[in-house]
């Protein structure tokens, strides 16, 4: 019986790991409207980051993510500014084709700079360990997983629906014209965004490092996962996206459990039917 | 205009290359003095790391003894196939290579499937192939111009199998990835290990591209055995593995752990820190083998790579195959029919870093040590260390 707990907390700490991954890509995608492929090329971008600081620099473990968000950001807001703000009023088809464009291009260049080999991001004890919470043993960095999940989902929850950014955003999303025309700088507030969603990606690409590796095909790996967390959340719904992600770590998990043979094929078979019955998410707003 | 053009040149073209093969082929190549080598290797994508070994090992063979050999200068013509789901693009390059480029042979082949595509055209235009690596059992059979330099999962599995049952272990437990040299490794471990008295008492198949085992590792935990056999395709996924054994303390609840020597790859010991701690492999070389070939090949690989560089099992393979082919234009005296080559490499013995290796003429596959090593902490890093020896171990399959 304590088996099955732990496994649905590993399931939820995974869960939480897919949230971080993907709740930047929900912003995008769901508040800008900008179909970003690219996403996982931002996340690789903070891994990288942080284990070149990490092992290089030797800067410790926590202090890599704080810089991993900063750098991915600032390299997001001047690729925002470069060209992907040209990009917005494409149709969804050429936002597809030039973002998967840029994340074969990031991949290629991460070859070039790092090389095709797995990244080594060995944690330091305490987040490597097993800790006893209430009976359960659970991992140490699933804890920490989880807390750091719950974290950014409140914090982005506050920012969004009870700051004036958040209502800034809202607004220049619900009709870009308008917003415009009571003064607000829609441009500026986009980068600003943007920067914002290729931050977090960055923070959860050094975060799933040490527990699925980093390597340049990365993009490319985690896309669908990404984006099955994102459609079956709602795009733009923080709350659907926590749930998404949760639900689906859970799942994957408990099934992996009781039925092995075919525990890695369900998740999948969730997608189908949650977009049979929920065309635009579980949070889905109309477009 | 211009394109239909160069199009039809390029057919005549290629044209009056395969006809010159067929009709002069083997004697046009040996009165140029050129042995041309094909090279197809996975040298772009997620496995862009295992070609570079492969091509290293080539190189360093070619440094240490020169581009000729008997009295032919050797050339090499290096094709990317990508990696395990390009079949097509094996079998394309590796046609492109013997009519274009009149390779007299080819060294090549990461991957089964590669493999197996290639293998039909070989048959055909009766050039022979040095298997690099893939080391599923069959392939030899696929046709008769393979000859296997790498080694089979079923010598590592059958090796680990016999090891377990004599060494107290008595119940296991496997979790294998669900493909054909995942099945391999699992047959075969459970024949030998049954043979000699264990028993397996329960076993999971796990997606190729698996990176959550939790749930995996506390079903075979709960069964109780004293150990988990594992194989893996190695790469993030090994990586994610072995860091899951490690959380779940699955060596700390006294199961053994053995896997497949490929799982804990050298060069992946990095980025699984003490995961490694107390875990069995089976494997045909580890760097710190004790011999004079494999002293003179570290020192030789270090020389060319950085004094930190650790040559994996890969790039003994890439090293070995180079030094068959060698051998082999040697025996013919220059001879580069390929049925003369392919006769010649029969029954080769090789004096190779990872021990004495032996081409068994009836199979065509490698007969080699296989090395039982425990992970544990050499000057201060993590290390596969070698304390059983397995001599002239066969594939197990044939």
């Amino acid at each position: 019986m304590s088996g099955l707990v732990s496994v649905i907390a590993d399931g939820a700490a995974y869960g939480m790991l897919l949230l971080l991954f993907s709740i930047g890509l929900s912003v995008t995608l769901g508040l800008m409207r900008f179909i970003n492929l690219a996403h996982g090329a931002f996340a690789m971008c903070g891994g990288y980051v942080a284990t070149t600081l990490f092992n290089r620099a030797g800067l410790p473990f926590l202090l890599t993510l704080p810089c991993a968000f900063l750098a991915t950001a600032a390299i997001g807001i001047v690729a925002e500014r470069a060209v992907i703000r040209h990009v917005y009023r494409m149709s969804a088809l050429q936002q597809v084709l030039f973002s998967i464009g840029l994340a074969f291009a990031a991949s290629a260049l991460a070859t070039i700079i790092f090389g095709p080999q797995q990244q080594a991001m060995l944690l330091p004890d305490w987040l490597a360990r097993q800790a006893d919470v209430g009976g359960v043993r659970i991992g140490g960095y699933r804890l920490f997983l989880l807390a750091s999940g719950i974290v950014a989902a409140a914090a982005l929850l506050f920012l969004f629906n009870h700051t004036l950014f958040g209502a800034r955003i809202r607004a220049a999303v619900d009709s870009r014209r308008t917003a415009e025309g009571i003064g607000i700088d829609v441009d500026r507030l986009f980068a600003v965004a943007f920067a914002l969603g290729a931050g977090l990606a960055g923070l959860g690409g050094a975060m799933s490092v040490a527990f699925l590796g980093l390597d340049p095909t990365f993009p490319f790996k985690y896309l669908v996962i990404v984006l099955m967390v994102v459609a079956i959340g709602g795009p733009g719904s923080i709350g659907g996206s926590v749930a998404a992600a949760l639900g689906l770590g859970v799942i994957d998990a408990l099934f992996k459990y009781v039925v092995p043979e075919i525990g890695s094929f369900v998740i999948y078979a969730l997608l189908v039917i949650t977009m049979l019955l929920f065309p635009t998410g579980l949070a889905g707003r109309r477009a | 205009m211009m394109s239909s053009w160069s199009g039809v040149l390029l057919t005549r073209r290629l044209a009056l290359g395969a006809a010159s093969v067929a009709l002069f082929g083997p004697a046009a190549s040996a009165s140029d003095g050129k042995l041309v080598v094909g090279l197809v290797l996975p040298l772009s994508g997620a496995f862009a790391d295992q070609g570079q070994h492969y091509e290293n090992g080539i190189k360093l063979f070619q440094k240490i003894n020169g581009t000729k050999v008997a009295g032919l200068t050797v050339e090499t013509v290096t094709r990317d196939d990508q990696g395990p789901a390009s079949g097509d693009l094996a079998r394309r390059l590796t046609q492109e290579l013997i009519v274009r480029n009149k390779a007299d042979l080819i060294i090549g082949y990461s991957f089964t499937p590669n493999a197996m595509a290639a293998a039909a055209l070989l048959t055909e235009a009766k050039k022979p192939a040095v298997i690099v690596n893939a080391a599923t059992s069959i392939l030899t059979e696929k046709s008769p111009w393979f000859v296997r330099a790498s080694f089979t999962l079923p010598q590592l599995a059958s090796s680990l199998g016999n090891w377990a049952a004599k060494n107290g272990i008595k119940t296991s437990y496997t979790i294998v990835s669900d493909y054909a040299p995942g099945l391999d490794a699992e047959a075969w471990f459970k024949k030998t290990f049954e043979a000699a008295g264990g028993q397996v008492i329960g076993s999971a198949r796990t997606p190729v591209t698996e990176m959550e085992y939790g749930p995996f590792l506390q079903r075979a935990m709960e069964a109780k055995p004293d150990a988990v056999f594992a194989f893996n395709p190695g790469g993030d996924v090994s990586v994610a593995f072995m860091k899951a054994t490690r959380e779940r303390g699955l060596q700390k609840a006294g199961i053994k752990l053995m896997v497949t020597g490929d799982v804990v790859d050298d060069n992946l010991l990095p980025a699984m820190g003490d995961a490694v701690d107390g875990v069995i492999s089976a494997l045909h070389y580890q760097v710190d083998l004790d011999n004079p070939a494999n002293t003179q090949f570290v020192k030789q690989y270090r020389a060319m790579f950085g004094p930190d560089a650790v040559p994996s099992y890969r790039v003994v393979q890439g090293y070995d195959a180079m030094a068959l082919v060698y051998k082999a234009v040697e025996k013919t005296g220059g001879n580069l029919d390929g049925a003369a080559l392919v006769e010649a490499m029969k029954g080769i013995k090789l004096d190779s870093p990872r021990g004495p290796l032996l081409i068994d003429p009836a199979t065509r596959d490698v007969v080699q040590n296989i090395y039982i090593r425990r992970g544990g902490q050499k000057d201060g890093t993590w290390r596969n260390i070698a304390f059983d020896t397995i001599p002239d171990v066969k594939d197990p399959a044939k």
